[in-house]
């Protein structure tokens, strides 16, 4: 046992050494594959290595964490430093769809794509202000731990188990779907076999040692996706401009980028987007604001998915892990700035690529076509001439087939997948494909990271709040980590049956995570702190009233926006440029995938701007007509805003 | 060090507490949601020799920098509350 713990004081000491190695080993890995490719290993190999390698180092991570301490399980023993738990947190949070989608989002929504940087950020202002530090103080293992401390037992903590669950299930099931993706694109595996392989790598990753196994390991994810993401568009960068800033530089991509759409639209190869007309496919100008969503939709998701970051239990309990109080507030600083270095580089990806398709695509003639647009044509992720862009001979010949088509590619013509924008920015800028291959290992890590925190989060949920404090209180350490073990493999292997039936949802839904979490925890996580008075039945109440809005408001709008015109008064959504109603309302409406009635023409992505409200307003009127919480519950909670002294709620 | 359990002591590093968290919050919706309801009027100004529209710069990257330099600002600023009190962890 003393020889345990001063080794591990030794590895704490170390670990900017540690990691400093390591991220020399991965860059001399990725030297050392180009010289593989160039001395004519072919592409395939070098993606299984790329792959099959950075697991290996992740799971071999996860092997060496594991333990048999409950507190070491549950919360890494709080002995994370804050500048490496912000580095975790950054590869916690940024998941498969911060990685390859958001670059894409930029792309096609041009300014409005920034509600999601500016929502996927600014959230950690309230983390740090409102909300984490006092959590860490208080000591908890889990986030419904500290909910049923707060108010009055075990139905608090089972509404905040659902809140967890509900949010966090559809989002680790995306992440399994990701990696699956991923796996299938560059190495060609089958689908539903890729997102079993995916499984491994994350169980092998968090099973022996929880916590503080995903901690050694997202560090180590960290790295390899911040390289992954910088390095082909730093490449690019220097290609156009001279400069190895992207973030700097694509202001002038931008400026070029408005300048041809001026000429695309003069020469015929675009239709402008006004608020007369705005056909499918016509020119939304990059940096017009409000094009895609309304200004309500646009603030709406900027606030949402602030709020919602604020509320996920899988990012708070990364806070739960730290030495101390003033380090938890730190450790929020460093997990933005981590976070940060990737968010201010995706739209440099956007523009790069926009100018690239706006300038070597739109307006080329169709026989003339660039060669890597092929690959992803074959892959389904491009279409020219409503048709996926499989080969030369194909598309012009559907060109073709359209009355009075010019002969040259117009913007109308051009249908672009969003995944496609950071996957095959290498082959853009005719990087060697080992590039390539490093993509993919980074895209690999996001998902891998994110899945790893919140099946991770789950589990707990499960087996600390449900089965040791409400099932077995009595049960000992080791019966309580196989049960932890045993939950963790079976959500996850639910998670990855779910993601490998393909559910159409399943992008959609993890947005609805964000208001779900904020209309379920938010309201009673800053009551709970900040509000003395805050009783038990307002808490409950508010709770049920602000997750039960927002969810219905969800499963209405999507599945039954029928029943939402007939008896809840819903109306039409319109077209945030033309105001024209995207459905008429007197006639039957099927359920669709794109939202067409609503509230306030309330986007349902941002449900929580309706339940969180409520929620709050309902803890406040019934807190005030219930009797104040006792002397005692109101002394904890002076002790949870004093950073000084032990946790609050001494766990086992 | 100043009577720390004092409820006097208690309720002023309370009060401090909450107007740093205020400001916070107000900084917050300044660069969250105030300014970018001025995108059209900003993106009238180019940022030189860079190239930006002032408005797009704001939402790419400006008010990123922002949370990210209000965080660790915030982080010396409680520390700061804290230590005053008597209530910093040693």
């Amino acid at each position: 046992m003393a020889t345990q713990s001063s080794g591990d004081s030794d590895f704490i000491n170390n670990l900017g050494k540690v990691y400093g190695y390591y991220a020399g080993g991965f860059l001399a890995f990725v030297v050392l594959l180009g010289l593989l490719e160039m001395v004519g290993v072919p592409n395939k190999v070098l993606g299984y290595l790329f792959v099959f390698f950075t697991i290996a180092v992740y799971a071999i991570i996860g092997v060496l964490s594991r333990t048999a301490q409950v507190s070491e399980y549950y919360v890494a023993g709080r002995r994370v430093p804050a500048f490496y738990n912000g580095m975790a947190t950054g590869a916690d949070w940024m998941s498969a769809a911060s990685f390859v989608g958001m670059a894409g989002t930029l792309f096609l929504l041009g300014y409005d794509g920034l509600a999601w940087v500016l929502g996927w950020t600014g959230g950690y202002v309230l983390v740090s202000v409102l909300v984490g530090p006092y959590l860490r103080k208080f000591g908890a293992y889990t986030v419904p731990d500290f909910l049923a401390f707060r108010f009055g037992g075990n139905f608090a903590r089972f509404l905040g188990v659902i809140v967890l669950v509900a949010c966090s299930f559809t989002y680790v099931t995306a992440q399994i779907f990701g990696t699956g993706i991923i796996a299938s694109r560059f190495l060609g595996m089958q689908f539903e076999v890729a997102v079993f392989v995916g499984l491994l790598g994350i169980l092998l990753c968090s099973m022996l040692g929880g916590m503080r196994a995903v901690t050694w390991t997202q560090i180590a994810q960290y790295i390899v996706l911040i390289v992954a993401y910088l390095v082909p568009i730093i490449i690019l960068s220097t290609q156009h401009y001279g400069i190895p800033i992207p973030q700097l530089t694509y202001g002038n991509a931008i400026a070029e980028i408005a300048a041809r759409e001026q000429q695309m639209v003069k020469d015929g190869l675009a239709v402008l987007c006004t608020a007369q007309a705005c056909p499918a496919g016509s020119l939304k100008p990059h940096i017009q604001p409000f094009m895609n969503y309304s200004t309500l939709n646009f603030f709406g998701i900027i606030f949402c998915m602030m709020v919602g970051t604020a509320s996920l239990p899988h990012i708070l309990m990364r806070y739960f892990t730290t030495p101390s109080v003033r380090e938890a507030r730190q450790s929020v600083a460093w997990s933005l700035f981590f976070i940060f270095l990737l968010y201010f580089s995706a739209p440099a990806y956007a523009a790069f690529s926009k100018l690239e398709v706006y300038t070597n695509i739109i307006g080329r003639d169709v026989a003339n076509l660039r060669p890597w647009l092929f690959e992803w044509g074959n892959l389904g992720l491009i279409q020219i001439c409503g048709k996926n862009a499989t080969t030369l001979a194909d598309i012009a010949a559907a060109c073709k087939a359209i009355a009075g088509h010019p002969g040259v590619v117009r913007l109308q013509d051009f249908v672009i997948n969003t995944d496609v924008i950071v996957l095959s920015t290498p082959e853009i800028a005719g990087l060697p494909y080992v590039i390539s291959g490093l993509v993919a290992a980074g895209g690999l890590a996001a998902a891998l990271s994110t899945a790893d925190g919140l099946l991770l989060a789950i589990a707990n949920a499960l087996s600390h709040d449900i089965y040791y404090k409400m099932v077995d209180p009595n049960a000992s350490t080791v019966r309580r980590l196989t049960v932890a073990r045993a939950l963790l493999l079976v959500v996850a292997v639910a998670a990855a049956a779910t993601a490998s039936t393909r559910p159409s949802d399943i992008l959609a839904m993890v947005g609805w995570a964000f208001s779900l979490a904020m209309a379920g925890n938010f309201p009673a996580l800053v009551m709970g702190i900040w509000w003395k008075r805050a009783t038990t039945t307002g808490a409950i109440a508010g709770i049920i009233a602000g997750f039960g809005l927002c969810l219905f408001y969800l499963i209405t709008t999507r599945y039954f926006p029928q029943a939402g015109v007939d008896y809840f008064g819903m109306t039409a959504m319109t077209n945030p440029v033309t105001g024209a109603p995207l459905v008429d309302i007197a006639k039957p409406i099927a359920a669709t995938a794109a939202q067409r009635v609503g509230w306030f023409g309330l986007n349902n992505i941002n449900c929580g701007l309706l339940g969180m409200p409520l929620g709050f307003l309902v803890i406040y009127v019934v807190s005030l007509m219930t009797a104040a919480p006792s002397k005692e519950m109101q002394a904890y909670v002076d002790e949870i805003r004093k950073p000084r002294g032990g946790t609050v709620l001494q766990e086992k | 060090m100043a009577p720390t359990d004092s409820k006097a002591n208690e309720e002023a590093h309370w009060a401090a507490t909450t107007r740093l968290m205020w400001t916070m919050l107000g900084i917050w919706v300044f660069f969250g949601y105030i300014i970018h309801m001025f995108v059209n009027q900003l993106n009238a100004i180019k940022i030189p020799i860079l190239g930006f529209p002032l408005g797009f710069y704001m939402g790419a990257q400006g008010s990123l920098i922002a949370f990210v330099v209000m965080l660790f600002v915030f982080a010396r600023k409680q520390d700061k509350i804290d230590r005053d009190h008597g209530y910093a962890e040693d």
